[in-house]
């Protein structure tokens, strides 16, 4: 998939594996949005909805519950939402955290 | 009721080079301005918007007046035109005492309609016309003489004129400050200002009443203005010596900085800018230890503009969209760019958040939206995790920005001012297309 990217050849469709959020195993997460990559020695500060967006992905949610429940909780448009999601999916792959 | 949003992002923690300052926490907020809110000068005037505060252009201008007034007994602020000619901004400074600078026959004629007598107008610049000097001696305005050119050619107008026009000599000399500036005016070093100077007077047909020294701008030595005054000083009791001729007034020009931090600058300005008391003091005391007779101290005219104008002026814009460049770095476009932030180019304005935010900040990149890769306004601020919809402030931008604005890609905003009992005034409306179209033409043969 990474291939796809670097030869900036057309994207997968959103179901494929390279939109997923998914951690790579080795990386330690915190609630209060510390995030260690031990691989690389990298930390990162997640802010709040990050840092939730992320222990719900750990615990295996999917992304549309997790979608669904912030569009409930939170005052934000969907459009506005699944923009930020993309944004979130893309700082993970560009940190190198995504499995 | 839902609870506030803020997009999720994360950021690297990075251990840099130790900072002293240590970081900030958050940014903050500017809900309004002159007690009226962000949210409703734009829901009024719309976005961008520039905002003028009457009561910071009145406030600037008396402690200019006390810190030169207290110190010197006879001195005249001329309001610098070229650094914001909106009239609303001329007539408060010339409601507060202000004679007018000017430096094109544009700005002559503004000056006249804004009410200032020809004799209070100060006519600088390097570029007059025949037409420019017949219309100034006509309002009997003074004319501060820049180059030899423009001294004959004077002196041709002169010739019909019933009475001698009044004149000042614009000189250049080397003040100690970095770079010298040598061209406005006179170099009085090589002789040349003292040439002038004696055909001035030798002609009979001019009278001097002035010399003028502007050493440059955003100066930030005031050691360099006491060096000018000092020299300005010796020239006049010179002319009075061997010319028979009495300096009426010294005029020291302008270029006081404001309190923006200059691009590439260390420290903010706030820290480093020297205090317009500092420069009073070095000026009047060089002008007080110069030899005049008591009784005899000409008028010391000061041309200040960025130093009056820059803090009364806000831009509020809004966020179109952000973006993430090729190298991860977060990207925000905004409403406004360099077309209408000039000083853009020199300064890295202070840009705060319209409303609250969590303390979470992030390093952006701040874009205009020009379709050109000069378009940008902030290399890098740390500001809140901003969305499209946003609105932000930036301060201090009073100077230079509503003149020297371009019509370029977008039509210029609003310009509003709020007065001293914060109701808002619009002072310059948004141009529309068809103010854009109406000096075109079309040739016949591109009509169909």
């Amino acid at each position: 998939m990474t291939t796809f990217y670097r030869l900036n050849l057309l994207p997968p469709h959103p179901s494929l594996p390279f939109f997923r959020m998914k951690l790579k195993p080795n990386i330690a997460t915190s609630d209060a949005g510390f995030i260690f990559n031990p691989a690389t020695g990298d930390s990162f500060a997640a802010n709040p909805l990050a840092a939730d967006i992320l222990a719900r992905t750990k615990t295996g949610q999917d992304a549309a519950a997790i979608k669904a429940d912030i569009l409930e909780r939170y005052d934000v448009a969907p459009g506005q939402l699944e923009k930020d999601w993309d944004d979130l999916l893309a700082q993970l792959r560009d940190f190198n955290l995504l499995d | 009721m839902k609870l506030p949003y803020e997009r999720p992002t994360i950021r690297k923690l990075t251990a840099g080079a130790l900072n002293k300052f240590g970081p900030r926490a958050g940014a903050t907020p500017t809900t309004a301005l002159d007690g009226v809110r962000v949210e409703e000068l734009v829901a009024r005037f719309g976005s961008p918007l520039f905002v003028l505060s009457e009561r910071q252009l009145r406030r600037s201008y008396q402690a200019a007046v006390r810190a030169f007034g207290t110190r010197y007994p006879q001195v005249q602020l001329a309001w610098s035109y070229k650094t914001n000619y909106l009239n609303a901004v001329c007539r408060t400074f010339h409601q507060e005492g202000a004679w007018a600078e000017v430096v094109s026959g544009m700005e002559l004629e503004k000056a006249l309609l804004n009410g200032v007598p020809g004799p209070h107008i100060l006519f600088n610049g390097p570029g007059k016309r025949r037409a420019d000097l017949e219309r100034a001696c006509a309002v009997a305005a003074v004319i501060h003489l820049d180059n030899a050119d423009e001294l004959h050619l004077l002196l041709d107008v002169a010739a019909s004129r019933p009475a001698p026009p009044r004149v000042a000599l614009r000189v250049n000399l080397d003040a100690g400050s970095y770079p010298q500036w040598d061209r406005f005016g006179f170099n009085l070093e090589n002789g040349e200002a003292w040439q002038a100077l004696s055909r001035v007077v030798a002609s009979g047909r001019l009278e001097l009443v002035g010399l003028h020294c502007h050493i440059g701008t955003y100066v930030l030595q005031p050691s360099a203005y006491a060096t000018a005054a000092a020299q300005l000083a010796a020239l006049a009791l010179r002319c009075q010596r061997k010319l028979k001729t009495t300096v009426q007034y010294l005029d020291l020009g302008g270029g006081f900085p404001s309190t923006n931090t200059l691009k590439g600058a260390y420290l903010p300005a706030t820290d480093t800018v020297p205090s317009l008391d500092e420069y009073a003091e070095a000026i009047t005391g060089a002008l007080l230890a110069a030899g005049f007779r008591t009784g005899e101290l000409p008028l010391l005219v000061l041309e200040a503009g960025r130093a009056l104008v820059d803090d009364a002026g806000s831009l509020i814009g809004t966020v179109l969209a952000t973006k993430r460049l090729a190298d991860g770095r977060r990207a925000t476009i905004l409403d406004f760019g360099v077309n209408l932030l000039f000083t853009s180019f020199w300064y890295d304005h202070h840009i705060s958040p319209a409303r609250q935010f969590s303390d979470q900040t992030e390093p952006t990149v701040l874009y205009g939206p020009l379709c050109m890769n000069i378009d940008m306004l902030r290399e890098s601020i740390a500001l809140p995790l901003l969305s499209a919809g946003d609105q932000v402030v930036v301060h201090k931008v009073g100077a230079y920005n509503m003149s020297q604005w371009q019509q370029f890609i977008n039509l210029r905003p609003n310009v509003v001012l709020i007065d001293q009992t914060s109701q808002v005034h619009l002072v310059r409306a948004a141009e529309t297309l068809e103010y854009l179209q109406q000096l075109e033409q079309v040739p016949v043969h591109l009509q169909s």
